[in-house]
């Protein structure tokens, strides 16, 4: 058989598998991949997933079909002569085509990438203290924070700061006097500030629905945006190894009503008033007491100075 | 120098000629050095650091809720290790030297003794190292067992929380320290020399110290289950880190310790690659195998450091109370993260690369075919080698460490894979209009590129920033990387037995329980971790207990598919016992028809490896080629021709 007759079967049998994987992605699967459309951000995130499936199929089907047509059909047992000397060794036009496809594919993914990053202001994935894609309305959501009793308003951004700690994630709302909740209830149709700090080792905020992962660093404030577009709850996991029980370390959190935020937000509010005076003031980060859990944690500039019971419990006598 | 593998004469049955002093430590026998010294050294040494850290640091902080002071298991384990390469003798040389005496001669012991000895021939050590590898690989298999047997079950628990997690984490670390070596240590040292046309590596006490470093390292890392496991998973993240029990120091000095042995390994196995290349084997001829250890071999000596003194950094932490990498006294949790990585991917090459070189010996046989693209190949694995050291940040995309540089690691993570891609356009090239003979060897070899397809396009995903926010820290990337490491480097490595085992031992292993071997691993492998893309798409994050309940069916299938991949790991374990010793077939001299220089010495190989160094003729994958020259003239064995052909 000559070369053209193998690689005109091999292209028919790809072409045709690739137009039917790739169909099936797009239109069965596509709308089902995760993170799913309950944000804006986890809506990029499901489109960029499926155009690099698009992608990858081919590639991978490209792969399959030729190795199985080899298999097949250049076998011992089928016994033709395989080609040798410097024709078998490297096809000049072969290798540049390698190369070159590969190159502008890889390119092209990171050029895409890296827009898709952009506007979608760091694709919900946590951009440290100085985030430098923020949506409109960040900054203001910054100063917002420490204004404690600036409420919310549609149309506002909302800050929302998430502590991370062995093992669970709590909630503070900045703008409704810093009250502190284990419940995360975010207003629909509004872009999210995340604002995520731990007060001990790394934990990392994994809001799966809204497309949203940050690491929870202790005295960082790792900064993630998204914006919320469909009522609904959505799973919180760590997803960090954060020691013994980081396994169980979820909860699930719920977009509202902006009105039903709004709501709830004011009655958490004046129900944890009480508490919420116990708790040191509104900071980006915290740093833990020397006493750890029996003290409190203290915002950061004033640490208590170091003692190393703290690290390594009381001294113990020789043994 | 007295290396015995520089004199053809005067090797066999451990006589020497020569009237230089031998040392009771290489006297064949019982009172000599040998393992059960090294045992002894060992414990010793781990008692008499204790005793030590306890007498000179008595009042120093105790770790928490542990009864330990830090002190006094790390010089233990110090101590211990020192006291294992004394007993072994790795000291003896260096040691004599500095005292300004004459070292004793160093015998190549023969007989099954010298396994068990500190061995300077590269052949035993090659064949020792298959031993520890194994040893690795199956104790961390058990481990991977009871981790998918705690995931059956989203809320009944066989393991308590605690546990769980050190089981993880055990797992995970031996797995990685034994993949860092796996290739490089067995079947590097074995066949390079014989490859290349040396009677030797370049440097044979190095080489020798790197084993015994990595069995100390195996004995350090398990040391941590009893000082009570470790919490941090592989990646040993602070502030975690420096949270952790004295389990943690089994961690930070066992990685620092294989770290010893891994800088060892790969400086040898550079300097003898470059300066113990025979006559005419020039770089376009050196085998694809030897270039692929060569970029190796880079990459654990440039980035190895890295790890080494991430590990003393920790150490120091827990020990002298130093803060690198502690946020409250000036130091930096991102620092052990930076350094760890920075290490950590090209560690990840390190595990691939060598896998790579195995495929590109084995299809040239298997097809009677050229390599296809060599040039492009090997030009390859020294760009990823290369490239590799600025990728690290694609592990901390959502870590907060500086976001303007995603893009750049985005570039530099997707432009690495084209380099990785060459392996496919050498691979499939070569099926091209090829005669394939479906060998145990050849099947594993289809099989890395069945896998690593699965594994490289992942990691496409992984790199793309947006997408990555969803399978961050989940089972998608812990299905990448097996896809990777298992499916790459652990497929090419069986591979690799199978075709290397018959000259190393000089005994074929059976072909119908390698097929049991091949198709069992082959499927289950697929089975065990195609599910965990989709476990981790839909939401369960890496190293936990429990999950959502609507994925027991997922973990379940994956569960028992792991069991049964356990299970094929028996049939090659049977298989080994089966071939080598109950039921021993004799190899031929060259049972595959290979052009390998490998394949022309003598079976077995005797101890000087060439009666003299061969003059290279060509390079050794000229099949199918009428008229091609033979692969090297061999001087007193005649000129070996070509292999016949088909
Ligand atoms: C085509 C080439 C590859 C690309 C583009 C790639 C990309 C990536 C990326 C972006 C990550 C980070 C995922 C995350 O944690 O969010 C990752 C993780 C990982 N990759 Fe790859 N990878 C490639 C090949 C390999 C190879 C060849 C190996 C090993 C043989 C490997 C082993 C790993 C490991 C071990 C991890 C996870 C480490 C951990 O978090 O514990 N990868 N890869
Ligand atoms: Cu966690
Ligand atoms: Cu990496």
């Amino acid at each position: 058989m000559n070369e053209t007759h193998h690689l005109r079967r091999m292209t028919t049998i790809w072409v045709i598998l690739s137009i039917a994987a790739d169909l099936l992605g797009w239109f069965v699967l596509g709308p089902h991949m995760p993170p799913g459309r309950m944000t804006e951000t986890a809506y990029h995130d499901q489109i960029d997933f499926n155009i690099l499936l698009m992608v990858a199929l081919p590639v991978v089907i490209g792969v399959w079909v030729y190795m199985g047509y080899a298999i097949t059909v250049w076998s011992a047992k089928r016994a033709p002569d395989p080609v040798g000397g410097d024709a078998a060794r490297g096809n000049t036009r072969t290798q540049v085509l390698w190369i070159s496809i590969t190159s502008v594919m890889t390119l092209a993914a990171a050029a895409f990438g890296t827009w898709a990053l952009v506007v979608d202001h760091g694709s919900g994935g946590g951009e440290g203290p100085n985030p430098i894609w923020a949506p409109s309305g960040a900054a203001q959501a910054e100063t917002a924070a420490f204004s404690p009793n600036s409420g919310w308003t549609p149309g506002q951004a909302l800050p929302v700061q998430v502590i991370g700690q062995q093992w669970k994630f709590t909630y503070r709302y900045p703008t409704f006097g810093g009250f502190e909740t284990s419940q995360l209830i975010l207003p629909d149709n509004a872009t999210i500030v995340f604002n995520v700090t731990s007060l001990d080792v790394i934990h990392s905020f994994w809001a799966y629905q809204l497309g949203v992962k940050a690491d929870a660093n202790p005295q960082v404030n790792d900064v993630a945006y998204t914006e919320t577009k469909q009522l609904g709850s959505f799973m919180v996991r760590c997803s960090e190894l954060c020691g013994i029980w980081h396994g169980a370390m979820y909860n699930s959190g719920q977009v509202v009503t902006p009105a039903a935020f709004q709501s709830w937000a004011q009655q958490t509010e004046a129900a944890n008033a009480a508490n919420t005076k116990l708790l040191p003031p509104f900071a980006w980060t915290y740093v833990p007491d020397a006493n750890g859990a029996n003290g409190g944690y203290y915002p950061d500039g004033k640490a208590t100075p170091y003692s190393s019971v703290e690290v390594y419990g009381s001294k113990n006598p020789a043994s | 120098m007295t290396i015995s593998a520089e004199r053809p004469v005067a090797t066999s049955g451990g006589a020497t000629t020569t009237t230089e002093r031998v040392s009771w430590t290489q006297r064949p026998g019982i009172w000599s050095q040998h393992l059960g010294t090294a045992i002894v050294g060992a414990i010793v040494g781990y008692l008499l650091g204790h005793w030590l850290g306890n007498a000179i640091a008595s009042s120093y902080p105790y770790i928490q809720n542990s009864g330990q002071n830090v002190i006094a298991v790390t010089l233990g384990e110090i101590f211990g290790v020192a006291g294992w390469l004394l007993g072994i003798g790795a000291l003896n040389y260096p040691l004599a030297k500095m005292a300004g005496r004459q070292p004793g001669k160093e015998v190549d012991v023969q007989g099954w003794s010298k396994y068990f000895r500190y061995s300077t021939n590269h052949k035993t050590v090659g064949l020792q190292y298959v031993v520890g590898v194994l040893l690795f690989l199956f104790t961390g298999g058990l481990l991977a067992m009871a981790i998918r047997t705690e995931l059956l079950n989203p809320t009944t628990h066989y393991f308590s929380a605690d546990t769980y997690i050190k089981i993880v984490s055990e797992h995970g670390t031996v797995m990685m320290m034994m993949a860092t070596s796996i290739v490089v240590g067995p079947l590097g040292n074995y066949l390079v020399p014989l490859m290349i046309g040396s009677r030797r590596m370049a440097f044979p006490r190095i080489e020798a110290f790197s084993f015994w470093v990595f069995t100390a390292g195996y004995m350090v890392i398990f040391s941590a289950l009893p000082l009570g496991g470790f919490p941090t998973g592989w990646t040993g993240y602070a502030p975690l880190q420096t949270q952790a029990g004295p389990g943690m120091i089994g961690y930070l000095f066992g990685f620092a310790v294989i770290g010893m042995g891994m800088m060892a390994a790969g400086f040898n196995m550079a300097v003898t690659i470059i300066n113990y290349r025979a006559p005419g084997m020039t770089w376009s001829r050196v085998p694809i195998l030897v270039w692929s250890l060569l970029a190796t071999s880079a990459l654990l000596t440039l980035a190895t450091p890295t790890l080494f003194a991430a590990g003393v950094f920790g150490l120091l932490d827990k020990t002298a109370q130093t803060a690198f990498y502690v946020n409250e006294h000036g130091g930096s949790a991102y620092l052990w993260q930076n350094l760890f990585w920075f290490f950590g991917h090209p560690e990840v090459y390190i595990m691939a690369l060598p896998g790579f070189g195995i495929v590109g010996e084995i299809l040239p046989v298997f097809t009677r075919k050229p390599l296809f693209a060599y040039k492009v190949g090997a030009a390859g694995m020294i760009g990823v080698a290369l490239l590799s050291f600025f990728v690290w940040q694609h592990h901390l995309y959502q870590s907060g460490i500086n976001p303007d540089m995603r893009p750049l690691f985005m570039l530099t993570t997707e432009l690495i894979s084209i380099p990785t891609g060459f392996i496919y356009l050498v691979g499939m090239g070569t099926l091209y209009k090829a005669k394939i003979r479906f060998e145990i060897p050849m099947l594993f070899a289809l099989a890395l590129y069945f896998n690593f397809l699965i594994g490289g396009v992942t990691g496409v995903f992984l790199s793309d920033v947006p997408v990555n926010v969803t399978v961050h820290g989940g089972f998608f990337v812990l299905s990448h990387f097996h896809y990777t490491i298992m499916g790459g480097l652990l497929f090419a490595f069986m591979g690799g037995l199978y075709y290397w085992l018959p000259k190393m031992t000089g005994r074929m292993l059976n072909k119908k329980i390698g097929l049991w071997h091949f198709w069992t691993m082959f499927v289950f492998f697929n089975l065990t971790f195609f599910p965990m893309f989709i476990i981790g798409l839909l939401g369960q994050p890496r190293r936990v207990f429990t999950y959502a309940k609507n994925l027991q069916g997922l973990n379940d299938f994956s569960s028992v598919s792991a069991f049964l991949l356990g299970f094929s790991f028996l049939i090659f374990a049977f298989n080994m016992v089966y071939s080598l010793w109950i039921n021993p077939q004799k190899a031929p001299a060259n049972p595959w028809d290979s052009r390998g220089l490998e394949w022309q010495t003598a079976n077995p190989v005797p101890s000087y490896n060439f009666e003299r160094i061969p003059v290279v003729l060509s390079d050794p994958y000229r099949y199918s080629e009428p008229g091609a020259p033979a692969v090297a003239d061999l001087g007193d064995a005649g000129l070996v021709h070509a292999a016949p052909q088909d």
